[in-house]
């Protein structure tokens, strides 16, 4: 079997979960700057689930640290959309719920995966994965339903990260399941929250892709790969 | 040679003394945590299954466990993690939700939210973040005692 879509389950994770950690100690408001801690935290939770069990099945001795910590940008796996920029609080809400709303489906349907090691691994982060939904839909809603400079915000937020979307239902043979049929549920659950942020999606379908497969990553990943990598590539020894 | 070795229900009230390491009002077997202990040969193996996937007290539980049992003399112990099926609050015990609350914690509730105030026990509550001082808690406040106050999240 091929690790490349565990890879891709781990690497989504990672890689979110070290733009909202960028969040620590600067959100808006207290409450906020808990919660994206608090959601970054599940995120290297199931990083280290997904990735462990990658190392595990490659069988060439690597772990989940030495995957997240020595490999370069082209060997990522993610979404484009995850590695892209925080920016406003706009910006990285949208970000969050646009996949949320992806990963809450995609773990829905690797709960029955034949793969028993995999279908518990998305068991247990989706349990996680529904209360980050929940939550950046409530504040997609509310901010844009909002004042005029949060819905200008989030509207432009939602613009920017469009073309980032249709690459979540792209899929080849390494997915663990086939990503094309999720689009349906997605959809289910975005268009309607964003009609009630009062929100307008463009009518683009044009889709950036090259995360998933590694071919062409945005270069904000390795700016963001040497920041998170820089102490176990100088200290390779270092321990806690 | 005469076996000494302590029965599976000894080790259950061992581990029924070990309190959780950030809630330490309850204990892990409280929590509903432990999820199996069994004797395979002259190893005594605990399954342990994690909160959250990233609670960082994880670790800190499986310390605390191992120095437990060593305590009491067990030598050859094995930790087993074990995620399916995955931790819920259901696995919590009637025990330790009257000690959270007693301790100042809203116990998880299926309708979704604290039943009441853990202080003054009014049910006019407001929640403050859905996130709070530990993956498993939310922060929710008392719009009669005006106090705020620990919800612990079901899932």
């Amino acid at each position: 079997m091929s690790v490349i879509g565990l890879i891709r389950m781990g690497d989504n994770a990672l890689v979110l979960g070290q733009r909202l950690s960028e969040w620590c100690g600067h959100a808006p408001a207290l409450e906020e700057d808990i919660a994206l801690a608090n959601i970054a935290l599940d995120l290297i939770g199931q990083t280290q689930l997904w990735l462990g069990l990658a190392a595990m099945r490659d069988g060439s001795g690597q772990t989940a640290d030495t995957l997240a910590y020595t490999r370069d940008a082209w060997d990522f796996r993610n979404l484009l959309l995850v590695e892209q920029p925080n920016r406003d609080f706009g910006v990285t809400m949208m970000r969050q719920f646009l996949f949320d709303s992806w990963h809450f489906e995609a773990l829905s349907a690797l709960t029955t995966h034949a793969d028993t090691d995999i279908s518990a691994i998305a068991q247990k982060s989706l349990k996680e994965v529904t209360y980050h939904r929940e939550r950046s839909t409530d504040t997609v809603i509310a901010l844009g339903d909002g004042t005029d400079e949060s819905r200008v915000r989030m509207q432009s937020a939602l613009d920017r990260l469009w073309p980032y979307m249709g690459e979540m239902f792209t899929q080849d043979a390494d997915d663990l399941t086939d990503m094309t049929l999720l689009r349906t549920a997605f959809d289910a659950h975005v268009m309607p929250a964003l009609d009630t942020a009062t929100l307008t999606p463009p009518d683009s379908t044009f889709a950036h892709q090259g995360g998933k497969n590694g071919t062409r990553h945005s270069e904000h990943l390795g700016h963001m790969l040497a920041v998170m990598q820089s102490l176990p590539r100088s200290y390779p020894d270092a321990t806690w | 040679m005469v076996t000494t070795r302590p029965s599976v229900q000894d080790v259950w009230s061992w581990l029924a003394d070990v309190p959780d390491p950030e809630i330490p009002v309850i204990s892990l077997v409280d929590l509903g945590i432990i999820r199996n202990v069994t004797w395979q040969g002259d190893t005594l193996e605990v399954t342990v299954t994690p909160t959250y996937s990233g609670c960082p007290a994880t670790s800190v539980i499986n310390f605390e466990i191992d120095a437990a049992l060593r305590g009491h003399g067990i030598e050859n112990l094995s930790l087993k993690r074990q995620i399916a099926p995955p931790w819920t609050t259901d696995w919590l015990s009637d025990a330790g939700k009257t000690k959270l609350e007693a301790y100042g914690i809203s116990p998880p509730n299926p309708a979704g939210g604290p039943q009441h105030c853990p202080h003054c026990k009014s049910s006019a509550v407001e929640k403050i973040s859905q996130f709070g001082s530990t993956p498993c808690k939310a922060q929710w406040r008392c719009t009669e005692c005006l106090e705020p106050f620990d919800y612990f999240k079901c899932i």
